[in-house]
């Protein structure tokens, strides 16, 4: 029987990619141990070697001979690591990491159904000569490396006309790189034209004013050459004659190597003074990123991955699902008028079956938001070596959910912010310790739900947006008129505005201009807001703040009255029955509970919200301590339900939003709930109290 | 026994489709839903009425002005319900198992917003010409008259129309400790 394996594929690519995504978290990890206490971390190297080995399986399994190739290489290096018998430098840490790269490239083409690019054969390349210094024996291994391309006996000329658009630079491609490449395959020569290069005032150094005509013999085919050219065919004009039909008028000759320092100057010129060549030995492989662009796109399916409590959950709801329908099934086989009430109760059992069955389906969306965050630590490692800054990364609060449709789209404008946190934000080495500052930056991410909103905290310890910088550019864009009197907050805030970039140096990480507009709009497209606190010399604070129209929330049901309502559990510090509570009234009958000399008010829920009630009972039920925003208040209530997490919904989307409330939620009966907002109860009872002294006064 | 019930299928659709194309074609104006507040007639137009539902008590929202019943769930969406016997100031409101929530729809801005409001009960559906709509007297009455469109005489019985953008505008109902969003 012949099994079709492509059905397998989606699977192995999805694992794959996750498999690499382990590879690069560790891979960090190992980086942090290593500059930390140099001592190698074991566990690390063998997670990332048995990632590798399953990627090798796999794409071996199902005949992706390149990926399984490069992994055994790969492997072999990380064999070496695991043994001990090499150390673990930076070095290798950034080949390996390139690798990762590379790999996901690979696994994207190879997802999308195209042939696979001859990038890697470099990096293959480069782990041969690594492990050929340090032993000869497993040279046997590794001998493979180029059985990729189908070797051909007959050596042949071959002719290439190569004309980039003048923004081939812009795009991350680099025709040095894509020569070096052709260089591999045989004998190359390069003849560069350089007739349309304007005069020097007139250049743009980021535009490619240069066309080639190469000659190179190899014994490899045409469909060899052009895969090197894969990525800008759309950006340039490509003509590969074989020799014979040779035909070239240019009027300079440079040799390769020089025309590698030239260009090499050239880019020079955008790239940040004394940021640190280390990338030099290795070739960096600059498609990447369009690599994995080019994949999400075409990715048809995505997937989600959902804690095994949320699946239990559906399986239990499953299965009273089952047992409501086969009563409901065994009453209509034979009804009579004397079971109508049966019938009633399943039918509402139904109803409250299927609603909770919807709600727990709608909570498989929500992802817990280090999904996006850990993107983030390879960034700000590749950027700040970049740079030639010292960056370290806090994330706080990976675990606060969000759902996916707002977690997809807030990944770019939060990488965009970060980018500009490490590019903008944070000052360059010797600018910080002249500051008086720690040679290391921080940067702190920080996740957590506030008040019916998914906070999240871009906060850097950099030199702060100055005001007086921004006033001018404005002013000089012609934004503003000079002289105008306006607040600093909102001088900052036109960084937001489109069109708006202060950088001084256009870099290739960001300033170029568009990016915070952008990311506004992004934000407020979602429903949210971004605002902006700065202080000279100590860093800057981006706040995001999305709505949680379908986050859930840990809730307390309670009891005020006739009426539930749901407490967000993550604030209640205590509860305690009132008879048993020390209640004493304080400056002018404030009802207040006294716990370990702290007085705390207490709010009456029923008369807070003007809820109808027996005044009889008041001294029965309990108080509730809850706290927020570091202001604690003892909420009176008649009596604690259950626990439940709860499905946020909008009041504001057919009404308006109510202070003190943050939202409503359907319970299990299919009756509505009110959320409380503890911030704004306590404000808003304070400040009713107030108004009662002064009507008083 | 499948063919038969093909056929009154068929035959129900062809009526549907009849009843379609008389709506369509006979050019007898707009068709609106009247009900009862009070024992007086009201009316609004069909095409803002979404759904009729029977009377159920809503969950208190709190500090609400007296014709705010609370918000009740309509298949998972929160929507207001509003007691127009209280906010036309009719006394005596009770609640019956005639009592019904007509569930409103009105455009604000780009989105659709709903409301459910309270009435005693449903009349009647109905043709009317627009030309056949004349002006409420101006007068002093229970109804605040921002929230009349018109007065219709359907069967010798005088029938109000609603205004639904004032009657259903969020900013026209006051409610204290509003308005300040996200706490």
């Amino acid at each position: 029987m012949e099994i079709d394996l492509s059905q397998f594929h989606s699977v192995f690519f999805e694992e794959s990619f996750e498999g690499l995504d382990v590879m690069e978290q560790e891979l960090l990890n190992l980086e942090e141990d290593s500059t930390g206490k140099s001592s190698s971390d074991l566990e690390n190297v063998n997670t990332i070697f048995r990632a590798a080995h399953s990627i090798k399986g796999g794409s071996a399994t199902f005949g992706f001979s390149q990926v399984a190739e490069f992994t055994h290489v790969m492997e072999t290096l990380l064999d070496e690591m695991r043994e001990g018998s090499r150390a673990i430098t930076r070095e290798i840490i950034d080949l390996l990491l390139k690798s990762v790269d590379c790999l996901r490239g690979m696994l994207n083409k190879l997802q999308d159904g195209e042939p696979v690019s001859n990038d890697y054969v470099e990096l293959v390349d480069y782990f041969n000569q690594l492990l050929a210094i340090n032993s000869d024996d497993v040279k046997s291994d590794s001998g493979e490396d180029e059985s990729c391309s189908t070797p051909n006996s007959k050596v042949s000329g071959w002719s290439i006309s190569f004309a980039p658009e003048s923004y081939i630079l812009q795009t991350g491609n680099e025709p040095i790189r894509m020569f070096k490449e052709l260089r591999g395959m045989g004998h190359l020569a390069v003849r560069a034209d350089l007739s349309e290069v304007p005069s020097f005032s007139d250049l743009d150094p980021e535009s490619c004013f240069i066309t080639w005509q190469l000659e190179l013999e190899t014994e490899l085919e045409k469909l060899a050459i052009k895969e090197v050219f894969e990525w800008v065919e759309d950006d340039c004009k490509l003509e590969i004659r074989s020799t014979a039909e040779q035909n070239n008028q240019s009027n300079v000759i440079t040799t390769l190597t020089e025309d590698d320092d030239q260009k090499e100057a050239d880019l020079k010129i955008k790239a940040i003074p004394g940021a640190p060549q280390t990338d030099k030995k290795l070739v960096p492989i600059k498609n990447t990123e369009t690599n994995t662009k080019v994949g999400k796109k075409a990715a048809a399916t995505t997937s989600i991955r959902v804690g095994i409590d949320k699946v239990d959950t559906l399986i239990d709801l499953v299965g009273e699902l089952v047992i409501t329908q086969s009563m409901l099934g065994e009453l209509g086989d034979n009804f009579d008028m004397g079971k109508i009430e049966l019938l009633t109760n399943g039918l509402r059992e139904l109803e409250a079956n299927t609603r909770e069955l919807q709600e727990s389906v709608m909570r498989i969306r929500m992802l817990p938001i280090g999904f996006v965050f850990n993107r983030l630590p390879r960034m700000v490692r590749d950027l700040s070596s970049q740079l030639g800054k010292k960056i370290d990364l806090i994330i706080n609060g990976e675990e606060t959910e969000l759902d996916k449709t707002v977690m997809e789209q807030i990944g770019d404008p939060l990488t965009h912010l970060v980018r500009n946190a490490l590019d903008h934000g944070v000052e360059t080495i010797d600018k910080r310790l002249a500051a008086g500052k720690s040679e290391t930056g921080t940067i702190t991410l920080n996740a957590f739900h506030q008040g019916g909103n998914i906070i999240i905290e871009i906060k850097d310890d950099g030199a702060g947006i100055d005001p007086q910088i921004i006033y001018a550019k404005a002013v000089e864009k012609g934004m503003i008129q000079d002289g105008i009197d306006i607040p600093h907050e909102q001088i900052i805030g036109m960084i937001m505005e489109p069109g708006f970039s202060t950088a001084e140096a256009v870099t290739d990480v960001s300033g170029r201009g568009v990016g915070m507009d952008v990311v506004k709009r992004n934000i407020n497209n979602l429903g949210g807001s971004v605002e902006i606190a700065s202080i000279l010399g100590e860093g800057t604070t981006f706040t995001i703040r999305l709505p949680l129209t379908l986050a859930i929330l840990d809730g307390q049901l309670v009891r005020a009255a006739d009426e539930i309502y749901v407490i967000p559990l993550s604030t209640i510090i205590e509860s305690i029955p009132l008879s048993g509570a020390q209640i004493t009234r304080i400056a002018g009958d404030m009802p207040v509970y006294k716990n370990e000399g702290e007085y705390i008010p207490i709010v009456n829920l029923c008369d807070e919200f003007d809820i109808k009630y027996d005044k009889q009972s008041t001294n029965e039920g309990l108080i509730a301590i809850v706290e927020g925003e570091n202001r604690k208040i003892a909420i009176k209530i008649d009596e604690l339900l259950g626990q439940q997490q709860v499905v946020i919904k909008s009041l504001e989307t057919h009404y308006k939003s109510l202070q003190g409330v943050s939202g409503a939620t359907i319970l299990g009966d299919g009756r509505v709930s009110l959320i409380l907002d503890i911030v704004g109860l306590s404000k808003r009872s304070a400040e009713r109290a107030a108004t009662r002294r002064n009507q008083v006064a | 026994m499948t063919s038969e019930i093909a056929d009154v299928l068929h035959e129900q659709s062809q009526n549907i489709a009849a009843i379609d194309r008389n709506i369509a074609t006979e050019d007898q104006g707009s068709q609106f839903l009247s009900f009862n507040i009070g024992g007086e007639e009201f009316a609004v137009n069909i095409l803002s009425v979404q759904e009729i539902r029977g009377w159920e008590r809503p969950t208190f929202l709190p500090n609400s002005p007296s014709y705010i019943k609370g918000v009740l769930n309509l298949r998972g969406t929160i929507v207001p319900v509003m007691d127009l016997r209280n906010r036309f100031r009719f006394k005596g409101a009770t609640y019956l198992d005639t009592t019904v929530i007509i569930i409103l729809k009105i455009k604000s801005g780009e989105k659709e917003k709903l409301m459910g409001c309270v009435v005693d009960g449903v009349s009647d559906v109905f043709n009317m010409d627009e030309s056949e709509i004349s002006q409420v007297p101006d007068y002093a009455s229970g109804v605040d008259s921002c929230f009349t469109a018109g007065v219709m005489t359907v069967e010798d019985n005088a029938v109000t129309l609603l205004e639904l953008s004032n009657l259903l505008n969020l900013d026209l109902i006051k409610h204290p400790y509003s308005g300040v969003s996200n706490g």
